[in-house]
């Protein structure tokens, strides 16, 4: 059992205060993944965690310990860094090793460990090299290890797959899934990367600035961003943001004035709104689709850029307005640059944020 | 096909293109001025100081010198030997500085670490310290040694006054030419003025240190003198051994420090002093300068063998 529960941590360096009172409540066996733009404070968040950073204010919680005043070994955390902080000048064996030989463990517990943690890792060819000698993700594996054979409570990991290629990076993914789920450890990873973050997370913290702009599990963000930050970080390529008139409320939504005529009944709770309003209309690129002439739930524009990745394709489309919108579809791409597209989008896709960048709730 | 494709790819590396020819030759133009100077000014003088070891050659009257083979070295007149390798204060100056390379280097390389490991840490001022620390090794050496030359003295000198001032000496101490303190006050002062560089060199090689090693070893809770003693002091070995070998040449030929400090005394004579002595005060040019290579010989056998015992690789990857 083991909980992590933060209340109220803020973190200041100097006068500068970059973590503003987080809440957090990561529950035994989770697997949580702190994401964000640079300079947001996932990391920090994280040292905060691992004891590498004092809390200026607040508490942390680890296993039902205040561990805040505690040093890292007294918090029974295990840390896997970017960079593997491997020792240069000792073989895997000894860096896997070493923790434990200092803690005084027994002679043949260590080999054990060690050994065990190598097989569950498939490093048990490479226990006599040194780091210089394995590849990027050899070396991952062996800061894996590392933390493993300590039996830690909680394992912290700081964006552990950054330094290696991306064919690479797939398969420590995969790698990293397996573990948690053979681990039953809580683990805790930060990340700039959303697919590693919506893939491996059981619930995404999701920061911006030193602060929590929305917890939750990864599909939940994804149709139910609460803000506009969320909506424009969870999902690639971005949402659309379309600035819009509110031209009618009622039960079943707010019908919005698109730009270049058209409107769109959006599915949302309109209790916050009222007509004439100022919104900001969001729709991802994989909800959007080439229109008939037809229907009028559609937004005209110029073709400027045609993107193709051979199963789908990008559109980037000038509307009206001057907003560049991005369409994602299947198959090659029909148009041309420059040629006149209609872009349709259904009322139930749509997400509506007013003028404080707050969503509305949706109906769907 | 393939094999007109084999041919021309192995016949390729024997001709060098036009591009590698220029390359060739600008780096030679490049390098020929160094090697033109390094020829005159350490070469000629050199290959001259051998030459002359070889000679009676007499300060006196240098157009009267004779080639005399190895007998500066070694020779047997009526029984009777002469030369360097036979003569005691060659070898009581070659006894003396080994002793005085290997205490001061030792002492040097143990406070530059300390030192070195404090300047490595942060807080406040730090900028201003490792500036401050300099100031010893800035000093030109006549400089300190005519300095510490005075604190010694045993009349007027500071030192003697608060020792005696604080009672833990009854009478005056003659630090420089008392046989039992000379060397050891030149080791102090050696000691004093080159321990800034040896925490320079150390502290570039800590500098160099991964900082997450730190990390990951607080996560581990491993005790800070252990991370020391396994991760630090490996890691920063080689540096520690370039160190070493810059100062210990260094110390190899002290001269100047001895000179100012105790001038001949045979108590603390150095091969460097020994040389000179022959050189210029008893005019033995030939004879000095048979001292002055062995000395060089001296010096490049005992680089070779620390670099060999140590396993520098002075040019090679320190990882």
């Amino acid at each position: 059992m083991a909980e992590v529960i933060l209340r109220q941590v803020r973190k200041s360096f100097g006068r500068v205060e970059t973590i503003h009172g987080v809440d957090l409540h990561i529950r035994d066996r989770e697997f949580v993944v702190f994401v964000g733009p640079s300079g947001c404070g996932k990391s920090t968040l994280l040292r905060l965690i691992a004891g590498l950073e004092d809390i200026t204010v607040g508490a942390l919680e680890i296993d039902g310990e205040d561990v805040t005043d505690k040093t890292p070994k007294e918090r029974g955390i295990a840390m896997v860094f970017q960079s593997y902080a491997l020792y240069p000048h000792m073989t895997v064996y000894e860096n896997m090793a070493f923790g434990l030989k200092l803690s005084k463990t027994d002679k043949h517990d260590i080999d054990a460990k060690v050994r065990a943690a190598a097989d569950t890792l498939e490093l048990g060819e490479l226990l006599d090299r040194l780091p210089k000698q394995l590849s990027g993700g050899q070396r991952q594996r062996v800061a894996i290890g590392r933390a493993i054979v300590r039996n830690p409570k909680v394992f912290l990991f700081d964006e552990p797959l950054s330094n290696l290629d991306a064919s690479l990076r797939v398969q420590m993914r995969i790698e990293i899934a397996k573990l948690h789920e053979r681990m039953n450890a809580t683990m805790v990873y930060v990340t700039h990367d959303q697919v590693e973050a919506m893939t491996l997370a059981d619930k995404i913290v999701v920061l911006s600035a030193g602060r929590v702009e929305q917890v939750g599990a990864p599909l939940d963000l994804y149709h139910h961003p609460q803000n506009l930050f969320v909506a424009g970080f969870i999902g690639s390529p971005q949402m659309n943001f379309i600035s819009c008139e509110v031209l009618e409320t009622s039960p079943e939504g707010a019908t919005l004035a698109l730009p270049g005529g058209g409107h769109v009944l959006a599915a949302v709770n309109v209790t916050a709104l009222a007509t004439g309003d100022r919104v900001t209309l969001g729709v991802r690129p994989e909800h959007l689709f080439h229109a008939g002439a037809d229907t009028d739930q559609a937004i005209s524009g110029t073709v400027e850029v045609v993107e193709e990745l051979g199963e789908s394709h990008f559109l980037y489309v000038r509307l009206a307005d001057g907003t560049l919108l991005t369409a994602r579809a299947g198959g090659d791409a029909p148009q041309s640059i420059d040629s006149t597209v209609r872009i349709g989008l259904k009322g139930g896709d749509c997400h509506v944020f007013g003028a404080d960048g707050k969503a509305m709730p949706r109906l769907a | 096909m393939s094999d007109i494709a084999l041919t021309t790819a192995t016949a390729a590396p024997a001709r060098r293109s036009r591009l590698s020819q220029s390359r060739l030759r600008s780096a030679w133009l490049f390098l020929t001025p160094m090697i033109v100077v390094l020829a005159v000014v350490a070469g000629w003088p050199l290959l001259r100081t051998i030459w002359f070891g070889f000679t009676d050659a007499n300060l006196s009257d240098l157009s009267a010198t004779q080639f005399i083979g190895l007998e500066n070295y070694y020779s047997v007149y009526d029984g009777e030997t002469y030369g360097l390798i036979v003569d005691p204060s060659w070898w009581n100056a070659v006894w003396n500085t080994i002793w005085f390379s290997a205490v001061s280097v030792s002492i040097e390389t143990a406070l530059g670490l300390i030192v070195a490991l404090v300047l490595n840490a942060n807080f406040r001022g730090r900028a201003l310290v490792r500036a401050a620390v300099l100031i010893p090794w800035a000093i030109p050496t006549i400089v300190s040694a005519k300095m510490w030359g005075w604190m010694l003295h045993d009349q007027f000198g500071v030192l003697n006054d608060i020792l005696m001032g604080i009672g833990l000496l009854s009478q005056p101490v003659a630090w420089t030419a008392d046989p039992q303190t000379a060397m050891w006050a030149v080791v102090m002062v050696d000691v004093w003025k080159t321990t800034p560089f040896m925490a320079l060199l150390i502290l570039a090689g800590l500098q160099m240190l991964p900082a997450d090693c730190y990390e990951a070893a607080r996560v581990d809770g491993i005790h800070p003198v252990k991370v020391f003693f396994k991760v630090t002091l490996p890691l920063i070995r080689p540096a520690i051994m370039v160190a070493v070998i810059f100062r210990a040449l260094d110390a190899l030929r002290i001269f100047d420090l001895i000179y100012v400090l105790t001038s001949n005394s045979s108590d603390t004579m150095s091969m460097s002093v020994y040389a000179r002595q022959q050189l210029v005060d008893f005019q033995e040019v030939g004879y000095g300068s048979a001292a002055s290579t062995l000395l060089f010989l001296v010096i490049a056998a005992l680089t070779i063998a620390t670099i060999t015992l140590g396993k520098v690789r002075l040019g090679g990857e320190m990882k």
